[in-house]
């Protein structure tokens, strides 16, 4: 990607998220109420979004190929151990993340 | 005179609002710090992660953003992937249009720095009696954005002069979205949009192939979503 090409990535970036945050500012005055469906995607919209995000960031992992996946896997089990037992969004984000740093650099 | 009385009301607001983002100042200092670093390792500059997240300030959106950088030139898909990615801000937004109105001038800054930490506090938190209720919420959003500037700066200077093994590093981003995921599951009482999230995402990946799943698998989200309205809004049991 050419210098350009990342400004012009990063200003959609800024647009969108932008788009995002004023939008409900100019699209409902205070005092209407607000249209039913968009209430519901409200409620299931976010689950579903960070349910594909964590698809998302293991879009590259093939169980076919390399490590098979398993990095990433007992990388992924130890985070959520983790998350349920402490509930310490960043333990869990640290502990993972240099776990799966050693592996991949020791281990596999 | 007139001066002097400006200060009594602002620095009474700062005051007020300076605790309430001291857990934001651990969180953002940490994840900052780690974003600044996962930037340098890849290939960026210290002043880029400045800049970036003087800019765009959404966390999360921007460990996806170093992913678009380093992949093929694609600013449609760049720009409806940060949509579905900030659609939340959507309802943050219509649920602070009555907190943020008569703020005046300040209330472009504080619909821009609406990230989910700031929302949070300004939602729940109230501003003390004789404290400018305006100013309290502008310095909550000032002093958030402060730390997340600080932190990626500092860990973009970081990156770029000490030299370690950064190789996996990026698995902040995965590790970030696991935790982020098991809380909103913790929230929610139906697991249908979540399992769905994951469901519809993982074919997509396969059928589609890495470079293009994604906007099918926002179609395919926003679709079934559409579709199954009744049944989940009921409890989800039907799902």
């Amino acid at each position: 990607m050419t210098f350009t090409e990342q400004i012009i990535t990063i200003l959609m970036v800024v647009l969108g998220t932008m788009l995002t945050r004023f939008l409900p500012f100019l699209l409902f005055p205070s005092g209407k109420p607000t249209p039913k469906y968009i209430q519901y995607l409200g409620k299931v919209l976010p689950a579903a979004v960070f349910g594909m995000l964590v698809i998302y960031c293991l879009k590259d992992v093939s169980v076919f190929r390399g490590a098979h996946a398993l990095p990433e896997f007992a990388a992924i089990m130890l985070v959520i151990i983790l998350h349920y037992w402490k509930r310490q969004v960043l333990l869990s984000i640290a502990g993972g993340t240099v776990f799966y740093m050693l592996l991949v650099q020791l281990l596999f | 005179m007139s001066s002097l009385k400006k200060e009594t009301k602002y620095l009474p607001a700062f005051k007020a609002a300076f605790p309430h983002t001291i857990p934001i100042l651990a969180g953002f200092g940490f994840l900052g710090m780690t974003y600044g670093i996962y930037m340098s390792a890849s290939g960026f500059k210290w002043w880029h992660s400045t800049l970036i997240s003087i800019t765009v300030f959404a966390g999360s959106m921007q460990f996806v953003a170093v992913n678009m950088l380093l992949g093929a030139f694609n600013p449609i898909q760049s720009l409806a992937m940060t949509l579905m990615i900030n659609a939340r801000h959507l309802f943050y937004g219509i649920s602070m249009l009555d907190k943020y109105k008569g703020t005046g001038i300040k209330k472009i800054y504080l619909i821009f720095g609406m990230c989910d930490e700031t929302f949070s506090i300004n939602y729940t938190a109230d501003a003390p009696e004789d404290v400018d209720r305006g100013l309290f919420m502008f310095f909550v959003t000032l002093l958030d954005q402060f730390y997340w500037v600080l932190g990626s700066t500092l860990g973009g200077i970081f990156g770029s002069l000490v030299h370690f093994n950064t190789e996996g590093i990026s698995f902040v981003m995965t590790s970030m979205f696991v935790v982020i995921f098991m809380e909103q599951w913790f929230k929610d009482k139906s697991h249908a949009s979540a399992l769905l999230g994951l469901g519809l995402s993982a074919f997509c990946l396969f059928v589609f192939g890495a470079d293009n799943f994604i906007i099918p698998a926002m179609i395919a989200i926003l679709g079934v979503l559409t579709f199954l309205n009744k049944p989940i809004e009921k409890g989800g049991s039907a799902v």
